[in-house]
């Protein structure tokens, strides 16, 4: 599609001439965007340059006014974010979207609970507290991101990193399809940030391809394998990170320097 | 019962240990430090962890305060049950409120959909000559349906709860007098053509102590919610609903949908609620209740549970409505005036709503 690689592949994920206005402010405006297999796409841009809209009509939490959504080349149009869910794509929110007054597993299992096996789950739709939270603090661990000693502790008492750590854990361990990360090393400190970058290699090495929006042109320029320039609500540029200097990519976010020519 | 509670306080005493990897130096601004805390934070997150304590707490002191301004008239058997008695309407209409604060709405309209609920009830069995059962489960029906209207208006006209329910107060009220023409159903006629409906008014006297079915079915409601609210993903969806709607709806959970069967499950509580005063009051009045409404807002507030929604417990609301029974039984047994139980509840709600905020800002 482009000259910075040339795809072979169809992409997964297809957003074409997304347009979402609230009120008189145009957050979207015709946006597209291309997410390949196994690729990691970083989103840059200013602030309120659209980037978190964007992703949030790919993930079904807003709905986009016009335009068309493609997932392995077929039409969807979400009307909820657990539609996507259901897809297997799964997001990390700018604003994390967890419910701090539910404790860390009840965040990780929301909207897909385990019940009891049997007469307890089936008719009377009991959780499997048990199963929930061993599974919760299994997959905390694997991910080696946060230690938690009472993994019934509530949401509200974590840190703000400690948070940002369930959300990304939560979106990373039960996307099968897409993951999307609206700014998701914002609150970590250096190591936590670290981890985050290697856990999105290791969900690219499971074969499912990343979108990672950051204001973090290091993290962005390390781990993207195409960076997706978005200005005042639509995809400017699409430029290879081998080829580009961290400064042209501001250059080009901000309007500085006009976006070369795919 | 406690097992959560149990489970919290637990928590709580695991807290001072609680480490993280996050960057050691990121600590000074990631830490939360409780282990060089004043009694008062100690106090504050305790409380914070166990939102029922307080209304236990002020459950026994008032109890006790009774007992000495009272004397032992007010221990005897037979008032501590004539509280309960007293109680179970009010009770239940506040397990069904319990459900909508939890979710950050409000309901005026339980009360006045509980009398419309009995007057179908006893207008179908008594008037209408249809078998008890039958109009009583239409009873249940229209408590289902006027709940559910509530949450559709909700959500679907996203107007707040308050001004939603205020307007269904208002409607369901002249409903009421539009079937029954203002007219009650006599007692006696309802013993004659449709006793069973006065079922949950019978007594049982366990020693000394006389219950009627009502109250236990009272407790039951209690404990059949707090299983739904503790144990199902449902229960756990109205925390989050009440806690972030917005964060709810991203974290996949159909938010309105939830926000209707919400309401409607409190519809259905509080249907049951209208068989059982038809049996607590004998007949059905359509100006009963009048204050119940409001009365179990009371409760379920005294009981901890936050009007911000998303923190509270229903057993919480159980206590809230049996405090206030023994007020209104400990001070009239004091010789007080009505005047003075009304002031003694307005004061106890303004302390319950403070002792609320000064909770709430633990999360700060
Ligand atoms: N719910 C909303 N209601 C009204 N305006 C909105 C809403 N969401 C976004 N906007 C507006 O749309 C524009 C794009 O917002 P968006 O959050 O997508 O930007 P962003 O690129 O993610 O910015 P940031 O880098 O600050 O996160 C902004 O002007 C914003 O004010
Ligand atoms: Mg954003």
């Amino acid at each position: 599609m482009d000259k910075e690689g040339v795809k072979l592949m169809d992409p997964v994920l297809v957003a074409k001439k997304l347009s979402k206005k609230y009120g008189k402010v145009v957050a979207l405006d015709n946006a597209d965007l291309e997410l390949y297999p196994g690729e990691v796409l970083g989103v840059i841009g200013d602030n309120g340059a659209g980037k978190s809209t964007l992703i949030k009509a790919l993930c079904g939490a807003v709905i986009p006014d016009s335009g068309e959504i493609q997932l392995d080349g077929n039409k969807v149009s979400f009307t909820s974010p657990i539609e996507a869910r259901k897809l297997g794509i799964e997001t990390v929110y700018q604003n994390l979207a967890l419910s701090p007054a539910l404790s860390i597993t009840d965040n990780m299992f929301l909207g897909r609970e385990i019940r009891q096996k049997g007469f307890m789950g089936k008719i009377l739709k009991f959780l499997d507290q048990k199963a929930m939270a061993e599974e919760a603090r299994k997959r905390l661990s694997d991910l080696g991101l946060l230690t938690i000693q009472n993994i019934n502790q509530l949401v509200e008492t974590l840190s703000g990193g400690q948070r940002q750590g369930v959300a990304v854990a939560r979106a990373t361990s039960f996307g099968t399809k897409v993951v999307i990360m609206d700014e998701p090393t914002a609150a970590l400190g250096v190591k936590e940030s670290r981890r985050v970058l290697e856990l999105i290699g290791e969900v690219r090495s499971r074969g499912i391809p990343i979108i990672l929006i950051s204001h973090n042109m290091p993290h962005v320029f390390e781990v993207a394998d195409r960076i997706h320039v978005h200005r005042l609500g639509t995809r400017l540029c699409v430029i290879d990170p081998k080829k580009y200097e961290m400064s042209d990519a501001v250059a080009f976010m901000t309007g500085a320097k006009e976006p070369p020519q795919n | 019962m406690n097992k959560i509670s149990d489970d919290i306080s637990k928590d709580l005493k695991d807290q001072p240990k609680f480490t993280t990897d996050i960057g050691e130096k990121d600590q000074d601004h990631h830490s939360f430090d409780l282990g060089e805390q004043t009694t008062l934070k100690k106090i504050q997150h305790f409380l914070h962890g166990n939102p029922t304590i307080v209304p236990v707490i002020i459950l026994i002191l008032s109890v006790i305060a009774f007992g000495f301004i009272a004397g032992g008239k007010f221990f005897s058997a037979f008032n501590l049950s004539l509280i309960v008695q007293q109680v179970t309407i009010v009770g239940i209409l506040a397990a069904a409120q319990t459900l909508i604060i939890l979710t950050a709405g409000i309901d005026l309209s339980v009360a006045a959909m509980m009398v419309l609920a009995s007057v179908f009830m006893g207008k179908l069995s008594v008037e209408m000559g249809i078998p008890t059962l039958p109009a009583i489960l239409v009873g249940m029906i229209s408590g289902v349906a006027t709940g559910a209207f509530n949450g559709l208006l909700v959500t679907r006209l996203r107007l707040p709860p308050f001004i939603v329910t205020l307007g269904t107060w208002n409607i369901f009220f002249a409903l009421v007098i539009f079937f029954t023409g203002s007219q009650s159903i006599r007692s006696s006629d309802i013993e004659v053509n449709a006793p069973l409906l006065h079922f949950w008014g019978e007594r049982i006297n366990l020693g000394g102590f006389v219950f009627t079915y009502g109250a236990f079915l009272m407790i039951g409601i209690f404990i059949f919610l707090w299983f739904l609210l503790n144990r199902t993903a449902w229960g756990r969806h109205v925390y989050a609903i009440g806690d972030d709607k917005e964060a709810a709806e991203l974290s996949g959970i159909r938010t309105d949908r939830m926000l209707v069967s919400i309401y409607a499950v409190a519809g259905f509580v509080v249907a049951i609620g209208a068989w059982v005063s038809i049996g607590r009051v004998g007949s059905v009045s359509p100006t009963s209740f009048y204050e119940g409404n409001l009365d179990s807002i009371t409760a379920v507030v005294i009981g901890g549970t936050s009007l911000f929604g998303g923190r509270g417990t229903i057993i919480g609301s159980l206590f809230g409505a049996l405090i206030v029974g023994v007020f209104s039984s400990g001070l009239s047994i004091a010789g007080l005036d009505v005047l003075w139980q009304r002031f003694a509840l307005g004061c106890l709600i303004i302390v319950a709503v403070g002792i609320d905020q000064w909770i709430r800002k633990v999360s700060n």
